[in-house]
């Protein structure tokens, strides 16, 4: 007897089983070219529609109640103001936080209250960040609505992301590093200055733009804050008002007129734009490290 | 002696920047602390004027406009019933895609194509939602619309629960995938193995060994998703409309939790009026029900890990 005849002897619905599984094969595969699907007309519709509005007064004009003069400087103004500043307030207080966490904290209550507390904080819905902010910085600080109560607000929403990176990389630093260091005579202040933190420095940094990148594009909390009107003004110190370029993009999304969506749609790609090349920035120091280590 | 002065000028040193260190990590209680501070502050205005009962269970929404008798209602529910609407369809849509998808990259794909497919989906988590609202509004809707059935010709409105559903699932499906890959992964080996010995497929063996093994952490993927889909924010505000209605058909106009505080958070309600005190009662209950999954969800990884 063949092979294949004993087979089928032994088992007579293997045939069947087999097909089952070819199937479900086909299944698994249309359920990845969904996700790919969706991505590639998500990406193509942008482009069809916001390419013919992209054009360089688009980034120097301010925003206009006519389409073909409308611009985003003011947004493109605010969201560098807001990221700096975010940037500025959140990697000393995250990169800390790190430090405390994975070199200083005794493992008590204490310790782990923080550790689950900072796994809940990531998964705060955005628009409750901005409730805080307009509660506290905008309100009780009487800061009103203003560049630093946005990055404050801000620095709150994605210090969680930068805080988990931080520790990773810092846990990811050989522990025979801090003992040659203390064996040098080195304090412990000393160790984290001069030998942890230099060597988890990229997968902080790597942390960090993965932050930035996130808080970027975040228009909900910033709706909130922001002044939801269109500015024709760039703000010129922390205390005037603003608008971040997502924000501006709902606001073009939402005017019924056609040509607007377009206007949207051009600056979904300066957004899209400008995130891709973070994360690429990202993904370059991560490879360039660990090229690096595996030397 | 100057070797001894130096160690306690080094000692206090050392106790500054362990306190410096140890305020940065008390920042993120205090920001907790912060959250339900506030959220409570404010509610407890909207809380003095209006019955816990009523707000929680009352079937009617308008606070802004006045009916036919110049009253106001408080009633949450349909807030609720919009929120868990698009969330719904969002896990529909998520949940088997994501699922289909780790069990793909995690017993089936070569790592070639794993190393390929990964940070492509992953590329879906990492657009901003107001993109996903430009999508949904300008071209899911118009799609559905060009559908030559009765329902989406001609009762499907412009604003509609279906394609913001819809499209906050493609969102969130790398979040069930890339979360139930990892607990798929972490099944040890050895149980593939005896189930391969036993003659089973490649099928059986994934689903019948493989996803039962690692079926909290799919869960938790789930609940992690899901709770990300109730907190969403702009894609529902552009999309689902701005129509609070107890109702679970998909295509209609309904308005989120999310998309009324959106509505009324920007600067033109006034700090201190009820309508202010409004979105934080709002916002707590978001909070609350945000919160309460995710430390289910938490639960459920934590517990897993510690199964092997």
């Amino acid at each position: 007897m063949a092979r294949a005849e004993i087979t089928a002897l032994l088992n007579p619905r293997l045939a069947v089983r087999k097909r089952i599984g070819t199937v479900a094969y086909v299944i698994f595969i249309a359920a990845i070219l969904i996700g790919l699907a969706g991505l590639a007309s998500l990406l193509l519709r942008v482009l069809w529609q916001g390419a013919p509005w992209l054009s360089l007064h688009f980034l120097t004009d301010y925003p206009s109640r006519f389409a073909e003069q409308a611009g985003m400087k003011s947004a493109i103004f605010g969201t560098v103001w807001i990221m700096g500043l975010t940037g500025l307030f959140t990697v000393p207080v995250g990169v800390g936080a790190a430090v405390y966490l994975e070199e200083y904290a005794p493992k008590n209550w204490f310790t782990r209250i923080v550790e689950v507390n900072i796994s809940n904080l990531a998964g705060v819905p955005s628009i409750v960040y901005g409730l805080l902010g307009l509660a506290v910085f905008v309100q009780i600080l009487a800061l009103g609505r203003t560049v630093v109560a946005g990055a404050l607000t801000m620095s709150l929403l994605v210090m969680p992301i930068v805080i988990i990176a931080s520790r990773e990389a810092i846990r990811a630093v050989p522990s025979t590093y801090r003992e040659a260091s203390y064996g040098l005579g080195a304090t412990k202040f000393q160790t984290v200055k001069d030998v942890v933190l230099p060597h988890a420095l990229p997968g902080i940094m790597t942390g960090t733009i993965l932050a930035m990148s996130r808080a970027i594009g975040e228009a909900a909390p910033m709706i909130a804050i922001s002044a939801l009107v269109f500015l024709t003004f760039i703000p010129t110190d922390p205390l005037d008002e603003f608008t971040v370029m997502p924000v501006q993009i709902y606001n073009w999304v939402r005017d019924p007129r056609p040509e607007f969506h377009g206007l949207a749609a051009a600056g979904i790609i300066v957004l899209l734009a400008v995130l891709l090349s973070m994360n690429a920035v990202a993904i370059y120091i991560r490879n360039r490290t660990q090229k690096r280590s595996e030397e | 002696m100057q070797l001894s002065r130096n160690r306690k000028r080094g000692a206090l040193q050392g106790r500054i920047v362990h306190w410096l260190f140890f305020a940065c990590a008390a920042m993120s209680v205090i920001t907790t602390f912060g959250i339900v501070a506030s959220l409570l502050r404010e509610s407890l205005g909207f809380f003095g004027e209006i019955p816990v009962w009523e707000f929680l269970f009352g079937t009617t929404w308008s606070p802004i406009l006045k009916d036919a008798e110049g009253n106001r209602h408080y009633g949450v529910l349909p807030l609720v019933s919009g929120t868990l609407l698009v969330a719904s369809i969002a896990a529909a849509v998520a949940v088997p895609a994501g699922l289909a998808i780790a069990i793909y990259l995690s017993e089936y794909a070569p790592d070639k194509v794993r190393r390929l497919i990964k940070p492509i989906l992953e590329v879906l988590a990492g657009i901003p939602t107001v993109v996903y609202g430009y999508f949904a509004l300008t071209f899911v809707t118009p799609l559905l619309r060009s559908i030559p059935i009765q329902v989406f010709r001609e009762d499907l409105i412009v604003y509609n629960a279906l394609s913001a559903g819809l499209v906050m699932g493609l969102m969130i499906i790398p979040m069930v995938s890339s979360l139930s890959e990892d607990a798929m992964v972490a099944v040890p080996r050895s149980l593939r193995h005896a189930a391969y010995a036993l003659g089973g497929t490649r099928l059986e063996v994934s689903l019948r060994i493989v996803v039962p093994a690692a079926f909290s952490g799919i869960v938790a993927s789930f609940i992690l998703a899901f709770s990300r889909a109730i907190g969403e924010t702009m894609l529902v505000t552009i999309a689902a409309g701005a129509t609070p209605r107890l109702t679970f058909n998909p295509i209609e106009s309904i308005q989120t939790m999310t998309a009324f505080i959106v509505q009324l958070a920007h600067g033109e309600t006034p700090h201190g009026s009820l309508e202010y005190n409004t979105i934080f009662a709002v916002g707590l209950l978001l909070f609350a029900f945000t919160l309460g999954m995710n430390v289910l969800g938490h639960f459920l990884v934590r517990r897993f890990r510690e199964e092997y």
